[in-house]
């Protein structure tokens, strides 16, 4: 890197670096389309030329990469999930991300902070306790700790929450990490272009070409293009093309906000997450605190945020963190999450042959984005899914059984 | 501050108020197949447009129907359960 570096520094024309080709005309087809060019189209992309050789393949962003939720999120990456079945997957993602600054050759900050989610109440740590229990059992590294330790790891936080609700424990999760989610994006857009996958940005899918049950090719805002394999990965967009292909779902949309303080010096090293109050935190490497909360209660279709979220959220960041009363909010926005009844995603093969779909991703789809990569590639490949997301199937609600997953965030339990 | 308007209390903040989801056709239980059913218990429209909605003003225990654009969050009209007629 270094000696690159110093080349790049005595060229004397300085060319940007482009990760990946600037693609405008797209061929008239492909083995594979991938609609969304977030983190999980792109990682779908990226795995399919990579474990499956299949590289002739074209990936639509309607409108600029890692836009969307890939962009929106909080970056937090965990596995301390309730259900064996989400726990054994969003383990399979951890360990990826943990080599995967490496693999895609990107500074990802990945950075494992230790991760509490706090108890105020009896009836919580009870929840923290069968968590416990169940990562322990996967294997996965989380365990209950007291106050005594929750404040050893972050001196700052008030325990008694202003005297309003005290902790009394937290669901402790070692291998809890953020990153830097954009890119993620990027890393994966790069890996998947320079092994041949082509990404039209500004390209929206408009219709979708299906002949007696089989998928044959998209109609986009750059032509038609042909092809036997179509994944959706749009999240909060997931409702409007599975109404072109006649699939139904169950999924609604609702916001989902977050904001960031103006940067501070390095204070906080851990994640902290409250269910009762609303509230996860972490310091990011810029040291911005990025904060959430819970979703809106309604389903809109936008991205506006309010001013009602920063209201609420602060003075539950203010219980916590007394001292915080004179920190700035900079910024804050919103992301659409596509939620499912139980919590879980939905994926794989679909009604409609050829069409796959990576969706209801709510409030849990960055820390998913390499494993949902890797599993829908193998399941666009194969046109059958992995056993590790076979949990997930859309045909779930048909058969009643679902797979429930309260230990998601921003999610009353 | 967003406003609703109850058709009993008149125009009060959102904040009063609860969204109870889209006004669905319950198929008869009796009669429909299961898979049927289940469609009916699970899956919802998840495309935005104008749709028709629960919405309960929590204070005073009213439920009402609101006709909301679930793309802009423009509400259409609000009116009683089988008043629409009066709206």
């Amino acid at each position: 890197m270094p000696l690159r570096l110093l080349k790049y520094a005595l060229s004397r024309k300085h060319p940007a670096p482009r990760f990946f080709r600037d693609c405008t005309e797209p061929k008239k087809s492909y083995d594979a389309v991938i609609i969304g060019g977030g983190g999980h189209g792109l990682a779908a992309a990226y795995y399919l030329a990579k474990d499956h050789g299949i590289t002739n393949v074209a990936v639509l962003e309607k409108g600029y990469i890692g836009g969307g939720n890939t962009g929106r999120n909080t970056t937090i990456v965990r596995s301390n999930y309730l259900t064996p079945e989400g726990v054994n997957f969003y383990d399979a993602s951890v360990k990826i991300y943990e080599g995967l600054s490496e693999e895609l050759d990107i500074n990802l900050f990945y950075s494992t902070r230790g991760h509490f989610t706090l108890a105020h109440t009896e009836s919580a740590l009870r929840t923290m306790r069968w968590r416990a229990e169940v990562n322990k059992h996967v294997g996965v590294d989380s365990y209950v700790v007291g106050p005594d330790e929750i404040s050893k790891a972050c001196p700052q936080l008030d325990i008694s929450c202003s005297g309003k609700a005290p902790i009394v424990g937290a669901l402790y999760h070692g291998p809890g990490s953020i990153a830097r989610h954009d890119a993620v994006a990027w890393g994966y857009a790069r890996g998947a272009d320079s092994m041949g996958v082509e990404i039209f940005q500004n390209t929206e899918v408009t219709g979708l070409d299906i002949q007696s049950g089989k998928i044959k090719g998209v109609h986009t805002s750059r032509g038609y293009i042909a092809t036997n394999k179509v994944l959706s990965a749009v999240a909060g967009f997931t409702p409007r093309i599975t109404n072109m292909a006649g699939v139904d779902t169950p999924i609604v949309i609702h916001p989902l906000q977050a904001c960031v303080s103006e940067p501070m010096k390095p204070w906080l090293n851990t994640i902290l997450v409250s269910g009762s109050l609303h509230v996860y935190v972490s310091q990011s490497s810029r040291g911005e605190l990025v904060m959430g909360s819970s979703l809106d209660p309604y389903e809109v279709h936008s991205t506006r945020s309010s001013l009602d979220f920063v209201e609420g959220l602060t003075s539950h960041m203010l219980d916590m963190f007394p001292f915080l009363s004179n920190v700035k909010i900079v910024r804050q926005w919103a992301g659409m999450a596509d939620m499912t009844p139980d919590f879980s995603p939905i994926m794989g093969t679909t009604p409609v042959e050829g069409f796959y779909l990576d969706a209801g991703w709510g409030t849990w789809g960055f820390k998913a984005t390499p494993i949902s990569g890797k599993t829908m590639a193998a399941t666009m490949a194969n046109d059958q899914a992995p056993e590790l997301i076979k949990p997930f199937r859309l045909s779930r609600f048909e058969d009643y059984d679902l797979t429930g997953e309260k230990g998601a965030a921003s999610v009353g339990h | 501050m967003k406003l609703l308007t109850c058709p009993v209390n008149g125009t009060r903040p959102l904040s009063e108020f609860v969204f109870g989801g889209e006004i669905r056709n319950m198929p008869d239980p009796a009669q429909a197949s299961d898979s049927a059913w289940a469609a009916y218990v699970y899956n919802r429209t998840g495309a935005p447009g104008l749709k028709k909605e629960w919405w309960y003003h929590s204070p005073s225990g009213t439920w009402f129907v609101a006709e909301r654009n679930t793309l802009t969050d423009q509400v259409a009209r609000t009116y009683l359960y089988g008043q629409e007629d009066k709206a």
